[in-house]
C-alpha cells in the first residue's frame, strides 16, 4: 500500500517561542520543567543505620543485611528506603562517588511521570543518605561475650584411629555445614560442634573427637541431621537452664547434643553376634565392613553375600569390630585360582583360592597359607595385599566364644597393596590436595609421638582416597599448584598405582572473601 | 487584532461563540462581560446576536456558517430558528439540516470560499453546504483526526491547524484552501484550535490562557496586524504582556 511519508513539522513552544517538535504538552522541555516539578514531594534526605563491625545496614524493624559500599544490594536497599517512589516511574539509578569516611551516600535517580495532557516528563535528581553508626544486636552480643554459645554438638567415636573424622571433615567442608559453627573443638574420640549463626570463631580439636559451637538450637539440630545422613549415629540432647525471666516467662537454655558414631569402620573385620547373624539370614559370623554411610554394608568374604544395617538396627544390638585397620598385615600372593565371580552391590568380587605368605616371613621361612579370598578379581601372583592375621591374633571377643565349633580362617585378605610402587613415588608430591577445617587443638592429653601418628594416619587417608573412587564421590579435591607434571610423565611404567585424574580435581579457587567470612576453612 | 477573553472562567471561547465576516453569534452567559467584549469590538460593523441552539450554550460547536449562510442542526427549536432569521441580515441564508452528525461546528470548517468537512458526512449535507454557504467542499482529515471543525480554524487570509500536522498534510491543505497555514497551539498548548479561538478576516478572539507566543503566531498567520506603527506598538503590548499583576 502506498503511504505518503509524513514529516513532522515544528511548532513554536507556547511559552518561550522556541521551535520544537510538537509534543503532548506543546511546550519545550525546559518550559515544561519550569512549570511542573515531578520530584516535588519525593524524599531527598534519608537516614540509614549501619553497623561498623559487620558492615551491615539496618532494615527496620530488626533485619540487618550485610552489604558492600557501592554494591547492587546497597542500591536496592537505598531505593527501598524511599517513600512515595510509587507515584513516579523509576528509570535509572546510580551511585555518585562520596568519600567513604564522610558518612554520606549519594544516589542519582531518574524518574518519569505523566504531566498535563499525556506528556511524559523525565527528570533526574539526587538523594542524599546520612549514614549513622549503630552496633547490631549480634555484634553487641559478640562484644559482650565472644564465646557465648547456645547449642553444642559433641561428636564422638570410640575407636583408636581418626579416619572417620578426616572423612567427615571433608564432607563438612564440601557441604559447608560448618558455616554456622563458631567453634569446632577436636576431642579425643570425636568432634564437638557448637553452632552459631554465621560467625565461626574457633574450632577446637581434642584427642577423641571435635566440638562445634553454635548460637541457634535449630542450626545444631540441622547439623546433627546432616551427620546422621553420612554415618549411623546415636544421639541424645539435653538442656541446661541459664536464665529465666519470671515476669514474661522467658527461659534461656544451653542445649547440648551428644552424638556417638558407630565404631564400625570400613575394612573392619567383625564377628556378628548370633542374633544379628540370624536376622540377616545366617550371614557367616565373620564379615568385612565394606562401606559406611547412614547404614553399614557388610560382606561375607566366602559366600559373597552382603547385607545392610541401618542406624537403628545397629544400635539395637551394637557390636564392635574384631580387628580394625591398624592391625592389617602385608602379604605377598604366590598363587591364585579363581573359583567363582559375582557382582555384589555394584562392585565385582571373585572368590578365589590363594597361596600367600607374610611379607615379613617371605624369604626367611617357609610359612605359607592357603586361604579363600574374595579379591580374586584384583590379585595376581606377585601382588601384595593387606589382610588380617587371624592365625597369629589373640582375639578376646565375647561373640566369637558364642560360636561353638567355628573354624576361623587363618588369614582374611582385605585389600590390594600398592606399597612397592609407592616406594618409588615416595618423595613426589601429589597432584591434588585437601582443605581442612580450622580447628583448635586441645593439647592436654597428648603424647610426644602423637604428631607423627596423626600424619601417618592422614597419609593413609589420602591413599584410601586415591584407591577408592566411591570414597571420593562426596569430597572436593583441589589442584595442587606445586605439582610438576613433567617429571611424572617420564616415569610411567606398566602398572601404575591408582591415581586421581586431573579432570576430577577442582581448581583451587581463591575464595578469600568467603573464607574470611566463614572463618573456619583454611588451606 | 486578537483579543483574549473568558466565558464564565472558561478559556474555550470558540465553543460559546461563532464569528463570521457578516455576523457574530454569542451564547447567553451568566454575566454580560462576554457579550460586551464582542460588542466593543464589533458593534458598529456587524450584528452580534445572543442565542442558544437546542437549548444549549455550546453554539459555536453546533452550527457552521460564513457570510453567505448559516447551517443549524436538527436539534434547533423553531423559536431559535425564527429568532436567528429575524436577527441576522437578509443576505444570510439560515438553514436547518437533518444530519446524523449534529455537531456541525465540529464537522465543518469553512471560510467564504472553501469548506473542509468530516469524511463521513452525508451526500445531501454536502450538497446543502455547497448550496447554502456557497463554498467548495472537501472531505479531509487533520493530523489523522476526523473532526476537522475542531482542529483547525481558518479565515479568508490564513489558517491555524493542529500542531501534529505533518508538513505534507500542511502543503496539501494549503493548496486546497488557497490560504497560508501554520501548525500551532492555542490556550497554552491546547491542540483543539477551533474551540479555543474564533476568527474572521480582521479580528480574532481567543481564550485568556493563550500565551504571548501563541498570540503572535495567530496574529501573523491571520494577518491581523495593521500597518500603522502606533497600532503595532499597542498590539504588541497586548500580546507581550501575559497577565496583569
Amino acid at each position: 500500500m502506498f503511504t505518503v511519508p509524513q514529516t513532522i513539522g515544528s511548532v513554536l513552544c507556547c511559552k518561550c517561542g522556541m521551535l520544537m517538535q510538537p509534543n503532548a504538552a506543546n511546550m519545550c522541555a525546559k518550559c515544561l520543567r519550569s512549570e511542573v516539578d515531578i520530584t516535588e514531594g519525593l524524599q531527598k534526605h534519608v537516614v540509614i543505620i549501619h553497623c561498623p563491625e559487620c558492615e551491615s545496614y539496618l532494615q527496620p524493624p530488626r533485619t540487618w543485611m550485610k552489604m558492600q559500599l557501592e554494591s547492587k544490594e546497597l542500591l536496592t536497599f537505598c531505593i527501598k528506603r524511599l517513600k512515595n517512589l510509587n507515584k513516579v516511574h523509576l528509570v535509572h539509578a546510580e551511585f555518585i562517588w562520596t568519600e567513604p569516611h564522610s558518612k554520606r551516600i549519594k544516589v542519582r535517580l531518574r524518574v518519569q511521570k505523566e504531566v498535563l495532557n499525556g506528556a511524559v516528563l523525565e527528570q533526574a535528581y539526587t538523594v542524599e543518605y546520612v549514614v549513622q553508626d549503630q552496633m547490631c544486636e549480634s555484634c553487641t552480643r559478640v562484644q559482650a561475650n565472644p564465646d557465648q554459645w547456645v547449642a553444642a554438638v559433641q561428636l564422638r567415636q570410640h575407636v583408636s584411629h581418626r579416619r572417620t573424622f578426616f572423612y567427615l571433615e571433608q564432607l563438612i567442608i564440601k557441604h559447608d555445614e560448618a558455616r554456622n559453627a563458631i567453634r569446632i573443638k577436636q576431642m579425643d574420640q570425636g568432634i564437638d560442634f557448637f553452632l552459631e549463626a554465621r560467625n565461626a570463631i574457633r574450632i577446637k580439636q581434642m584427642d577423641q573427637g571435635i566440638d562445634f559451637f553454635f548460637v541457634n538450637r535449630s542450626h545444631a539440630g540441622k547439623f546433627v541431621d546432616f551427620v546422621g545422613e553420612v554415618s549411623p549415629i546415636r544421639k541424645r540432647n539435653d538442656k541446661q537452664l541459664v536464665s529465666h525471666d519470671p515476669k514474661s516467662n522467658n527461659y534461656n537454655y544451653k542445649y547440648t547434643f551428644s552424638v556417638e558414631i558407630c565404631p564400625v569402620c570400613r575394612e573392619d573385620l567383625i564377628c556378628l553376634p548370633p542374633k544379628v547373624a540370624a536376622t540377616q539370614g545366617n550371614l557367616g559370623p565373620l564379615v568385612i565392613c565394606t562401606k559406611v554411610t547412614n547404614s553399614i554394608a557388610l560382606l561375607d568374604p566366602f559366600t559373597l553375600r552382603h547385607c545392610f544395617l541401618n542406624a537403628e538396627q545397629y544400635w539395637r544390638a551394637p557390636f564392635k569390630a574384631l580387628l580394625s585397620s591398624r592391625q592389617l598385615v602385608e602379604y605377598i600372593v604366590l598363587d591364585i585360582e579363581t573359583i567363582s565371580s559375582e557382582v555384589v552391590g555394584g562392585s565385582k568380587y571373585a572368590v578365589a583360592d590363594a597361596q600367600i605368605a607374610r611379607v615379613s616371613d617371605f624369604g626367611k621361612n617357609d610359612i605359607l597359607f592357603n586361604v579363600r579370598t574374595h579379591l580374586g578379581h584384583l590379585l595376581n601372583p606377585g601382588d601384595y595385599a593387606f589382610g588380617y592375621d587371624l592365625y597369629g591374633a589373640n582375639s578376646n571377643d565375647i561373640e566369637l566364644d558364642r560360636y561353638k565349633g567355628l573354624v576361623l580362617p587363618e588369614v582374611i585378605l582385605i585389600k590390594k597393596s600398592y606399597e612397592e610402587k609407592r616406594q618409588r613415588k615416595r618423595n613426589k608430591p601429589r597432584t591434588w590436595k585437601l582443605k581442612s577445617l580450622n580447628m583448635e587443638i586441645d593439647n592436654s592429653t597428648r603424647g610426644r609421638d602423637h604428631e607423627e601418628k596423626m600424619n601417618a594416619e592422614y597419609e593413609q587417608f589420602k591413599r584410601d582416597l586415591e584407591e577408592n573412587p566411591e570414597l571420593r564421590f562426596n569430597i572436593s579435591l583441589y589442584r595442587n599448584k606445586e605439582y610438576q607434571p613433567s617429571e611424572m610423565a617420564s616415569e610411567t611404567d606398566g602398572e601404575d598405582i591408582p591415581s586421581i585424574q586431573i579432570e576430577e580435581l577442582l581448581d583451587n579457587l581463591d575464595l578469600s572473601d568467603e573464607e574470611m567470612e566463614g572463618g573456619i576453612l583454611k588451606d | 487584532m486578537a483579543t483574549r477573553l473568558q466565558f464564565e472562567n472558561n478559556c474555550e471561547v470558540g465553543v460559546f461563540s461563532k464569528l463570521t465576516n457578516a455576523y457574530c453569534l454569542v451564547a447567553i452567559g451568566g454575566s454580560e462581560s462576554f457579550y460586551s467584549t464582542f460588542e466593543a469590538e464589533l458593534a458598529d460593523v456587524i450584528p452580534v446576536v445572543k442565542t442558544s441552539i437546542g437549548g444549549t450554550r455550546i453554539i459555536g460547536r453546533l452550527c457552521a456558517g460564513n457570510k453567505n449562510g448559516l447551517l443549524l442542526p436538527h436539534t434547533t427549536t423553531d423559536q431559535e430558528l425564527q429568532h436567528l432569521r429575524n436577527s441576522l441580515p437578509d443576505s444570510v441564508v439560515v438553514q436547518r439540516i437533518e444530519e446524523r452528525l449534529s455537531a456541525l461546528g465540529n464537522c465543518i470548517s469553512c471560510n467564504d470560499h472553501v469548506a473542509l468537512t468530516h469524511p463521513d458526512l452525508d451526500r445531501e449535507t454536502e450538497e446543502m453546504i455547497a448550496d447554502v454557504l456557497g463554498v467548495e467542499v472537501f472531505r479531509q482529515t487533520i493530523a489523522g483526526n476526523i473532526l476537522v471543525g475542531s482542529y483547525c480554524a481558518f479565515s479568508n487570509r490564513g489558517g491555524l491547524v493542529h500542531p501534529h500536522t505533518s508538513i505534507e498534510d500542511l502543503d496539501e491543505l494549503s493548496t486546497l484552501l488557497q490560504v497560508p497555514l501554520v501548525a500551532g497551539t492555542v490556550n497554552r498548548g491546547s491542540e483543539v484550535i477551533a474551540s479555543g479561538l474564533t476568527v474572521n478576516d480582521w479580528t480574532a478572539f481567543c481564550g485568556s490562557d493563550t500565551t504571548a507566543t501563541e498570540l503572535s503566531v495567530i496574529e501573523s498567520v491571520f494577518k491581523l496586524r495593521e500597518a500603522q506603527p502606533s497600532a503595532l506598538v499597542d498590539e504588541m503590548r497586548k500580546s507581550l504582556i501575559d497577565t496583569y499583576v
